[in-house]
């Protein structure tokens, strides 16, 4: 069949644009052990690093004595924070405008901190030195309660700015305190509360936990000193970003600096961050002139490398009494640790945790977020969510839920009085965001039907009649949660790290035979960048996405960009691709015109072709002015189909989704069983259908692994209780429930093909309709909440205080 | 997660390793499938100068039914009792044990003698051993011994095999009892917040004429619930006797808080999972 008789239909479904459930081109060498990650790189004379760490969470440390390690045949050698200083690396800056220890300058503040770094021919002997380094600690009194930091008789953690009374993000009152962020009318909302017919308060805690990838944290820095390049292979969640942090820290000019993120097994915001082990691993690099390697353990990851959440969220929500939604207000005690790591756009302490007031219209609300300094590792990133939305998600969704038993109303009868309407869109929230689009009531609906709400009530009401007549020792619950997202950091205007606008980037050569490559600011850790981005360039372009590479992660090579996180990729590295495909399509156009021998605005676009106007048997593949471009003079036109976009997003973008979760619950051992999981997402426009269902079930089971017993827990020494895959909740796909996943499509208006991200979608609506559930099974016995995570012997513990078990 | 150094030594007969062991004393220590002692050697937590792996000794890799015993070499795998049709019809119990032990990749590798040998406590092997009424075989430099299940295990960690000697064998009656082996985790791959193996047999009158009880990780030991088991045969199994069994029971067990909980939670947790071992058995005859 010749190219002219394909129907349009044919030549559409031929590219694999927006729409098709392609197969990730990735899982090819995943699934086959061919995957290259940083640990699989291995160099002539490579070395290995490995920490002397923290056994205490608050000690001096009085001497390091590294003599014995020194003595081991194939130790090189052993830094400290004495041997970083004259370089001034023994601290380094952190994203949240803070600055943290490299190694142990004096003092340790967490259990776990870097204290002394083993640079070994191999990572067996570095093992054994690291053992015979001899440190002498002086333990210090240990802060672990956020709520007894500015007490006057709590230690002082940071004593290298207890003076300070102004820090990156305003006035501080207390060594202990680092910042306090207001958003909202405070003296309104409290007004709009004393005057209300009904308050609702409640304190909402969401622990700490850990994104806990599979791949952990690490890297490889090799100094060429012919050449004066340094070359970073790492586990970097935003490649340019570390460059240019490398560059400022170490005084190496920037394009002497070459990163890399090779494969990455997995980030969800822990590889955002700048790590000891990176720095250290640059300058043992520098010292010894050969490549080093630094690769941390799982127990490092998860007491060292940063954690998520551990933000309590106490609210007051007030409503009339017909449950019309009046003001909402919050105040936050953010535990971050000993150094403040957040990952966060600058101007945002804590995130975007003023998306709060969720996907209600409340009229006023109030938001002050205070952070802490305890004796904890620092981090504080966004785990598979953007920037602590999935607090704020979590925050208004449970009060939601507790207003609902204030009201004695059915709760999901009040989030539908409460949704903001499909036509105030696009809707200006009390604290500060333009939402851009939603059809909230359509969704809900639909998802309300999909699970036939009105029998489960009925069902659950029977059950606790049962229950009650001693015929059953299980309850049965029903989780609810709309959720809104705002995700696509950012408008430059607003948004920054370090400094650097968070636009991104696509880069586009088109190959004389009319194949591609696309380079991007971005980097993939398993969302299928290489698949999904070919799909939008397929359908712009008229090129298959099987004939389009897609590369990122080489900052040589790669356009500038600020990485993958916050669901950022779709929204901005995403339009910036379409944008750039769309000047491709402009220079082809005259190109095209041209070679038909007709003027510009008489041909037209046509799934792959440019076609005359009232003549479709006269036309021009791309493929054909693709090579008609590298091969002929084209008057007033270069030669080549080269072109880039830099995209600054005009606004955030705002998914959102329905999701209902149903659990019996056994009160006596407190074991909970998911019996159904219905989940609608709406991400704007769909690009592949396949790879949204695979990241909906992937950020399901991690939101389930928060709720029902994921966690980092300190004992009153800061003593990490859960340091392994042991303790620490990890779901197989034995606890993983089925999953039932729907969707309704509302694009974006702003974005360019409509795409709004839906990666972290999951995680953020997951975790509050998991916890919902085990609230709501005992609501009816007076529980109004019972903090996550919700494992067997907290359900035991909440059936025991209600007096179920008597 | 990196070991300490140590030499490797693959003996390929029962009197080479048990020599070996003699010859290299308390710097030495035997591996099986490894789950237990690995893990502990990655934390440093245990620094063996010599690791003598078993893996290469054949005679120690059977399963054999006769004469109303089983009998099964230590080195067998948990994947191999799971497989093995002889053991399904002599004592069923131990393949539903097997399959709540870790995980199927765990299970190729872990061994019945690893698991009963090291007096881990969160072990499930050492209860049901208990349950079976096993006893295991120690072989030392002065010969062979067996010692009863019931007297095997001292405190965590610690049993009446002498450092010097392995266990290579284990040997039980065949059981064909109504049977239960219920165990609460967290998740797969977890140790039991609390495990009961359960035996009762049911005569032709309806009477219970064989009862064992043994509960796993509510102690630091298995506990062997004697008196429960007394109470049974004589009263009959009914709502009250159930009841005073699992109350005699949970006299015996000292659970102790940690990340599954506290004790508390343990004790309450550890009765209705007997309660409903006991129903599960007794409705298996």
């Amino acid at each position: 069949m010749s190219a002219a008789e394909e129907t349009i239909q044919e030549r559409t479904a031929a590219l694999k644009g927006l729409g098709t459930s392609r197969k990730r081109v990735e899982d090819a060498r995943f699934t086959q052990g061919k995957g290259n990650y940083v640990d699989d790189i291995k160099m002539p004379d490579m070395l290995f690093g490995d920490f002397v760490r923290s056994p205490y969470a608050h000690a001096r440390v009085k001497s390091i004595d590294s003599s014995a390690a020194m003595a081991v045949p194939g130790v090189i050698a052993v830094l400290t924070a004495q041997d970083l200083e004259p370089l001034s690396l023994h601290w380094m800056p952190t994203l949240a405008g803070d600055k943290q220890m490299v190694l142990a300058d004096g003092k340790v503040l967490f259990q776990g901190q870097e204290v002394a770094f083993v640079v070994a021919e191999d990572r067996y002997i570095a093992a054994d030195a690291v053992d015979l380094v001899q440190v002498e600690y002086e333990e210090l009194p240990v802060l672990v309660d956020p709520f007894k930091a500015e007490l006057p008789d709590a230690p002082v953690l940071r004593e290298d700015i207890a003076d300070a009374t102004e820090g990156a993000h305003g006035p501080r009152r207390h060594p202990n305190h680092i910042f306090t962020w207001e958003q909202g009318d405070k003296s309104a909302t409290e007004a709009v509360l004393a005057e209300a017919p009904v308050v609702a308060e409640e304190m909402v805690y969401y622990h700490r936990t850990h994104p806990c990838p599979m791949e952990t944290c690490g890297a490889v820095a090799s100094m060429d000193k012919v050449n004066g390049k340094l070359t970073l292979w790492g586990t970097f969640q935003a490649p340019h970003v570390v460059r240019t942090v490398a560059s400022l820290l170490s005084g190496i000019a920037e394009h002497n600096i070459r990163v890399v993120s090779p494969d990455i097994g997995g980030g969800f915001g822990n590889k955002v961050g700048v790590y000891p082990g990176y720095v250290c691993a640059i300058v043992a690099s520098i010292v010894t002139g050969q490549p080093v390697k630094w690769i941390e353990d799982r127990m490092e990851n998860l007491s060292a490398t940063a954690f998520a959440r551990d933000y309590w969220m106490k609210g007051k929500i007030a409503a009339t009494d017909d449950g019309k939604i009046l003001g909402l207000w919050c105040h936050t005690t953010a535990d971050h640790g000993a150094f403040d790591a957040c990952a966060d756009p600058t101007k945002y302490p804590a995130g975007f945790m003023n998306i709060c007031t969720g996907s209600y219209d409340i009229p006023m609300a109030y938001l002050a977020v205070d952070g802490i300094y305890t004796n904890k590792a620092p981090g504080g990133v966004a785990y598979r969510c953007s920037f602590r939305v999935t607090e704020a998600a979590y925050f208004i969704e449970r009060m939601i839920e507790v207003l609902a038993i204030k009201l004695n109303m059915d709760a999901a009868e009040l989030r539908a009085k409460n949704f903001i309407r499909k036509d105030q869109f696009p809707y200006h929230s009390a604290l500060g965001w333009e939402y851009d689009s939603g059809d909230y009531h359509t969704a809900w609906n639909k998802a309300l039907e999909a699970v036939n709400y009105t029998g489960l009530r009925a069902e659950q009401a029977q059950q606790v009649e049962d229950f009650k007549a001693g015929k059953t020792r299980k309850l049965m619950g029903i989780g609810l949660c709309h959720f809104t997202e705002i995700v696509g950091a950012g408008p430059v205007k607003n948004c920054d790290i370090l400094g650097m606008g968070m636009f991104d980037s696509c880069e586009i050569r088109i190959h004389p035979t009319g194949s591609a490559i696309a380079r991007l600011g971005t980097i993939s850790q398993g969302q299928g960048h290489a698949t999904t981005f070919a799909q939008i360039l397929a359908s712009e372009i008229g090129i298959s996405a099987d004939d389009i590479t897609v590369e990122e992660g080489d900052t040589d090579t790669a356009p500038y960009g600020l990485g993958t996180y916050g669901s950022r990729s779709t929204p901005v590295a995403g339009a910036a691709t379409a944008m750039a495909g769309r000047k491709i399509r402009a220079k082809a156009q005259m190109i095209a015109a041209y070679l038909l021998e007709v003027h510009d605005n008489d041909i037209e676009w046509e799934v792959d072709r440019f076609v005359v106007k009232g003549a479709p048997e006269r036309f021009k593949t791309m493929k054909e002015v693709a090579f008609a471009s590298y091969t002929q003079v084209i008057p007033g036109v270069e030669p080549g189909l080269e072109a880039v976009s830099y995209y600054d997003p005009p606004n955030m973008t705002y998914p959102f989704g329905a999701y209902i979760c149903v659990m019996d619950i056994d009160v006596d051992t407190g074991e909970s069983d998911i019996r159904q999981f219905y989940a609608l997402d709406d991400c704007g426009t769909r690009i592949n259908p396949m790879i949204i269902e695979g990241q909906v079930h992937g950020g399901l089971t991690e939101a389930l692994a928060i709720a029902l017993g994921q966690e980092i827990a300190y004992d009153e020494l800061g003593n990490v209780k859960t340091g392994s895959l042991m303790d620490f909740f990890i779901p197989t796909s034995w606890e993983t429930p089925n999953y039932q996943t729907d969707f309704t499509e509302t694009p974006s208006p702003h974005h360019p093909i409509g795409a709004k991200g839906v990666g972290e979608s999951p995680n953020v609506g997951g975790v509050p309709a998991f916890s919902n559930a085990i609230n709501d099974a005992f609501r009816a016995f007076g529980l109004t909440h019972t903090h996550m995570p919700h494992d067997h012997w907290r359900i035991w513990k909440t059936a025991n205080d209600l007096g179920l078990h008597s | 997660m990196i070991p300490g150094r140590f030499e490797y030594h693959q003996p390929e007969t029962l009197p080479a390793a048990v020599a070996l062991l003699s010859d290299l004393g308390e710097d030495a220590r035997v591996i099986a499938g490894g789950h237990s002692l690995i893990p502990m050697m990655k934390l440093r937590l245990a620094m063996p100068e010599h690791l003598i792996d078993l893996r290469a000794i054949g005679t120690l890799r059977h399963i054999t039914v006769a004469d109303g015993q089983v009998r099964i070499g230590a080195m067998t795998t948990q994947a191999e009792i799971i497989d093995s049709g002889a053991l399904q019809q002599s004592a069923p119990i131990l393949r539903e044990t097997s399959l709540q032990i870790a995980d199927p990749q765990v299970r190729y590798a872990g061994t019945i003698g690893g698991n009963v040998a090291n007096g881990d406590p969160g072990n499930d092997m050492p209860a049901l051993m208990q349950c079976l009424d096993a006893s295991f075989k120690l072989q030392g430099p002065s010969g062979e011994r067996e010692v009863a299940a019931r007297e095997f295990y001292e405190a965590a960690y610690f049993t009446a095999r002498d450092d010097l000697e392995i266990l290579t064998e284990i040997l039980f009656p065949v059981s064909t009892a109504g049977y239960a082996y219920e165990k609460q985790k967290r998740k797969i791959g977890d140790y039991a917040t609390a495990a009961a193996a359960v035996l009762l047999g049911k005569g032709a009158d309806g009477n219970c004429n064989h009862a064992a009880i043994a509960l796993t990780n509510l102690a630091d030991t298995p506990i062997y619930c004697e008196e429960a088991c007394a109470q049974l045969l004589q009263s009959g199994v009914n709502a009250a006797s159930i009841q005073s069994a699992v109350q005699s029971a949970m006299g015996q067990i000292e659970p102790v808080d940690d990340n599954r909980g506290p004790a508390e939670f343990k004790k309450h947790a550890a009765a209705v999972i007997l309660k409903r071992a006991i129903d599960i058995a007794w409705s298996r005859n």
